[in-house]
């Protein structure tokens, strides 16, 4: 590890409140160490913030280590930053130059409303699971863990799909601000096993549906979603999530 | 008043059973006319909250990230134990009971921590149920790992995001009894104060984190399930909003707090490299599976890991203990690899860090076997490092990580106050002085699931219960406290920020009541502790308005709230004059540096009443009976 220190002039989204209209204000970042988080960065910048008497900057973490989806922004245009495969609490200081401007601004979509500067009400995600990103099924009863054999290939698949992070980039990636992505791998994950497969369908139809209804634009296949999702989460996914919708579809036509 | 830990009688094996079947039932019908907060979301609360429901209460969930799906448990890489034997290794419930007594080096009481052994297998099965990728075998059977302390394979893991699957399961279940509008889901609020009316828990009073409203809400009982205190020290692998206040509220309210000191300091993380740091990352205990710790032989050699030939290498771990090797428990390997480092073989620019290898593991297996059991992990730790663990071996060194201490429990989960149940990290419970790794997973799963549903039935059942609204004046009182103090927290207006406060406190924390402790630097620590709360209460800068989104609010009322527990943490280590597990004190080591434990006078659990402030806890002791693992000096030779 190598560090060294850069000054940066940072673009910030301000915007004290729901109501508020927000806009950007400017900061200087001085004597960054190339070794910081992209958040950590923030709290130094908050911190000076709080000495001079100023408001500091909202924002949203909590893990700092790319796994609890709480954290992210869009820097420079990019959902996360313009690392791939990154959370915005991953992405180290060393990607920047000394001397760069660095726009800061919150996910923007129509189902996600700023609640302060860079903080969003992001609920209307859980909204979509709530319609039936589960198996139902209580606790208690049931069968043997190893009753029912899964390939380690659809095991592995699932996983690809399950470990979603539920950080919206891929909505505030989308021109449409589609929650697609986000939607097909839950769909995919639990489609794909045996104890997901009786209410395939039915979910598929369910989550879609809800999805819609929460105000999330359509998908046309723009594939920004899966450029930007810090977890690279794959538009399979979307093609797998539309057979089950399609079936849906068909079945509750013909009954 | 005498703690009564209501240990069902008879053999330990049918304890549980007997106890089920001897607790009161709530009819059916009925259920629907009680009311439960849950405060927490994760791994515990998560559960608990959806099985509640299921059963027919009504439950109130409350968590303070946006959504119940981002609790800290989400971070837990590694796996999750259970008594399974499906590798047919000899594990079995009774070895998983003495591993877990043996590795908490015998502070836990046996008949919880039977009990977990026993419903263990029930949360893999539930899991599988739910739609939980665990890794699987060619052949389509469930995959196993090894943890340290175990010489059996019991682990259950999904990549390195064990914890992430098993909340996502968790999150799935609460997803649909909030659907089912069983679960009112109150995301975004902090728990600022319990609220007992005629001596039973029946509410609380929580902070809005987004328009800043104090609110109240009322039930028949109260489960707290909000995680460990970690942060206590500022820099610890737990995720930034973990906190004390919940379960410290409690405590000022009657709940007796069970060993406060006993602190997991986990071995394999990432080491600190400056003081703008945020937190720490783990990097997962199985990696120890495969990977060789090792420092240089030679003190102050600074050359390149790949430039020092094997037979300059000191294997530290698999030298002094043989038949565990890699894999002795993380209290041992942590100290270990601090001792290395206080005697100059540290590495890396601090002096502060030992290597974890996977040279030869790459070597035997390949590297896309390596990739497929950690590839995340690696990642992670390229992205922080920028370094390659396939090339150079991993820097690790040990920090906070768990707490086994929280609040005190009977065997139902029941605090000291009635009506009032803490599950998973946030109660005292099952895991002695120190948690094997893959075990909490486990914990939080057997409380929510399987346990505390039972359990509260039991009291709902054996209770004549009063109607209580939050018009009752106790809600009134409390609400007047809490408000009292968030005005205080932003009229103090002083110089200093609240985490420049919280990064002393860390660093007393840190230096007199973390790995090693004695008695003079504790006693030096709760001096300092006092004047820098003392500071704190004239000096602190909060910006911001109450009634707004006010992060720098928040981070203060948790700080406060470390500020007066790290003080009970210093006087519960000071008061324990021998070593065990987390705790290690070194007046009290064996000649080869283990932790020396005084069964004769410590055999207890210390729960500590409080006193109000300005007054020091009261101590009060829950006797330990071992019947069915004798006492030893643990060894893992
Ligand atoms: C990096 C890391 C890796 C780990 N890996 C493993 C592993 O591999 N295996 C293993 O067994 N264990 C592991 N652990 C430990 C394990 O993850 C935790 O002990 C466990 O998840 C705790 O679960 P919990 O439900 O008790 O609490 P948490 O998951 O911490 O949940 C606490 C909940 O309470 C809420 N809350 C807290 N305070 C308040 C308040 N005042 N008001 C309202 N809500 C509040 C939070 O919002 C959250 O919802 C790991 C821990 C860490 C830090
Ligand atoms: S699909 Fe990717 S971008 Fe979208 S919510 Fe999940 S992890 Fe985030
Ligand atoms: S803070 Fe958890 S993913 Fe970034």
């Amino acid at each position: 590890m190598t560090s060294k220190a850069i000054n940066l002039t940072l673009k910030v989204w301000r915007q004290n409140g729901r109501k508020d209209k927000g806009r950007f204000e400017e900061y200087k970042a001085n004597n960054i160490s190339t070794d910081m988080s992209f958040l950590e960065m923030l709290d130094v910048v908050n911190e000076e913030l709080t000495l001079s008497g100023q408001d500091p900057i909202a924002f949203d973490s909590d893990c700092r280590e790319g796994i609890c989806g709480q954290c992210g922004c869009v820097v420079d245009g990019h959902p996360h930053g313009h690392e791939k495969g990154t959370t915005l609490c991953q992405l180290h200081m060393r990607h920047f130059e000394d001397g760069d401007t660095v726009v800061i601004e919150p996910f923007r979509a129509r189902a996600f409303k700023v609640l302060k500067d860079l903080m969003i009400d992001r609920s209307a995600m859980d909204g979509i699971i709530q319609a039936g990103g589960f198996v139902s099924v209580n606790a208690g009863g049931a069968p043997d863990a190893n009753a029912i054999p899964i390939s380690q290939e659809i095991a592995e698949k699932a996983m690809d799909a399950a470990q979603c992070i539920g950080c919206g980039a891929c909505v505030a990636a989308c021109p449409n601000a589609s929650a697609m992505l986000f939607t097909s791998a839950k769909i995919s994950h639990l489609a794909l096993l045996p104890q997901g497969k009786p209410e395939a369908a039915r979910r598929a139809l369910s989550m879609i549906r809800e999805m819609d209804a929460l105000g999330f634009g359509n998908c046309s296949n723009e594939r920004e979603c899966e450029a930007e999702c810090p977890k690279e989460i794959s538009i399979v996914n979307i093609a797998r999530a539309n057979r089950e919708f399609l079936k849906a579809g068909f079945f509750s036509s013909v009954m | 008043m005498q703690l009564d830990a209501k240990i069902p009688s008879g053999p330990i094996q049918d304890k549980w059973d007997k106890h089920r079947f001897e607790l009161k039932l709530v009819n059916p019908a009925n259920k629907r006319k009680y009311d439960i907060i849950v405060v927490g979301t994760g791994l515990a609360g998560g559960a608990a909250a959806a099985t509640l429901a299921e059963l027919g209460y009504n439950v109130k969930n409350f968590c303070i990230q946006d959504s119940p799906r981002r609790a800290h448990s989400i971070a837990a890489q590694g796996g999750i134990n259970a008594a399974k034997n499906y590798q047919n290794d000899g594990d079995s419930i009774w070895r998983l009971f003495y591993d877990t007594v043996k590795g908490g080096d015998f502070r836990a009481r046996e008949a919880n921590v039977y009990r977990l052994a026993q419903v263990s297998r029930n949360i893999i099965d539930q899991g599988v149920a739910q739609g939980i990728p665990f890794a699987r075998e060619y052949g389509g059977q469930l995959a196993n790992r090894s943890f340290g302390g175990a010489q059996v394979s019991r682990t259950f893991y999904a990549r390195g995001q064990t914890g992430q699957q098993l909340l996502l399961g968790a999150y799935a279940s609460l997803s649909r009894q909030i659907a089912a509008g069983k679960v009112k889901m109150y995301p975004r609020r902090e728990m600022l104060d319990l609220v007992i009316v005629d001596g039973k828990a029946r509410g609380i009073v929580t902070r809005n984190l987004v328009n800043g409203e104090i609110e109240k809400y009322a039930a028949h009982a109260v489960v707290m399930a909000t995680g460990g205190y970690g942060n206590v020290f500022f820099l610890s692998t737990n995720a930034m909003n973990c906190n004390v206040n919940a379960a410290y509220r409690c405590y000022r309210k009657g709940a007796f707090f069970g060993n406060p000191c006993y602190t997991q300091i986990h071995p394999t993380c990432i080491p600190v490299h400056g003081d703008y740091q945020s937190k720490l990352t783990l990097m997962s205990e199985s990696l120890r599976n495969d990977g060789r710790v090792w420092v240089p032989k030679n003190p102050g050699d600074k050359r390149a890991p790949g430039e020092i030939p094997d037979s300059e290498r000191f294997y530290y771990l698999e030298e002094k203990y043989p038949s565990f090797g890699n894999l002795v428990p993380r209290d041992v390997a942590s100290r270990n690899a601090k001792e290395q480092c206080d005697n100059g073989r540290g590495v890396g620019e601090t002096g502060l860090a030992v290597y974890l290898d996977f040279r030869d593991a790459i070597e035997r297996d390949g590297q896309d076997v390596i990739a497929k059991k950690y590839g995340n992990l690696f990642q992670m730790y390229e992205k922080i490092t920028a370094q390659d663990p396939y090339q150079v071996p991993m820097m690790i060194y040990p920090a906070v990580h768990y707490t086994m201490g929280g609040l005190w429990v009977d065997y139902n989960l029941m605090t000291t106050v009635p009506g009032l149940f803490a599950t998973g990290e946030c109660n005292f419970s099952d895991h002695g002085a120190n948690r094997l790794g893959a075990s909490a997973l486990m914990q939080g799963l057997a409380d929510g699931y399987f346990v505390i549903p039972y359990t509260i039935g039991g009291y709902l059942a054996g209770e004549s219960m009063t109607p209580v609204t939050t018009d009752h004046p106790a809600f009134q009182d409390s609400m007047g406290q809490v408000k009292e103090r968030v005005g205080k927290l932003m009229s103090i207006n002083g110089k200093r920020t609240v985490d420049d406060f919280h990064k002393a406190l860390g660093h007393i924390m840190w230096e007199y009541c973390g790995m090693a402790r004695n008695n003079d630097g504790l006693e030096k620590a709760r001096g300092m502790i006092q004047e820098l709360r003392a500071e704190f209460w004239e000096n602190a800068l909060v910006p911001g308005e109450t009634e707004n989104v006010n992060q720098s609010l928040e981070k203060a009322g948790r700080v406060a709230d470390f500020l007066e527990f790290a003080e009970m943490m210093v006087i519960d280590a000071r008061h324990r004059q021998e070593s065990c597990g987390g705790h290690f004190n070194e007046a009290f080591q064996t000649e080869e540096g283990e932790a020396l434990r005084d069964d004769e006078n410590y055999c207890y659990v210390a729960a500590w009443e409080d006193r109000g402030p300005g007054e020091d806890p009261v101590l009060h002791k829950e006797p330990l009976e071992f019947e069915h693992v004798k006492l030893t000096q643990r060894s893992y030779k």
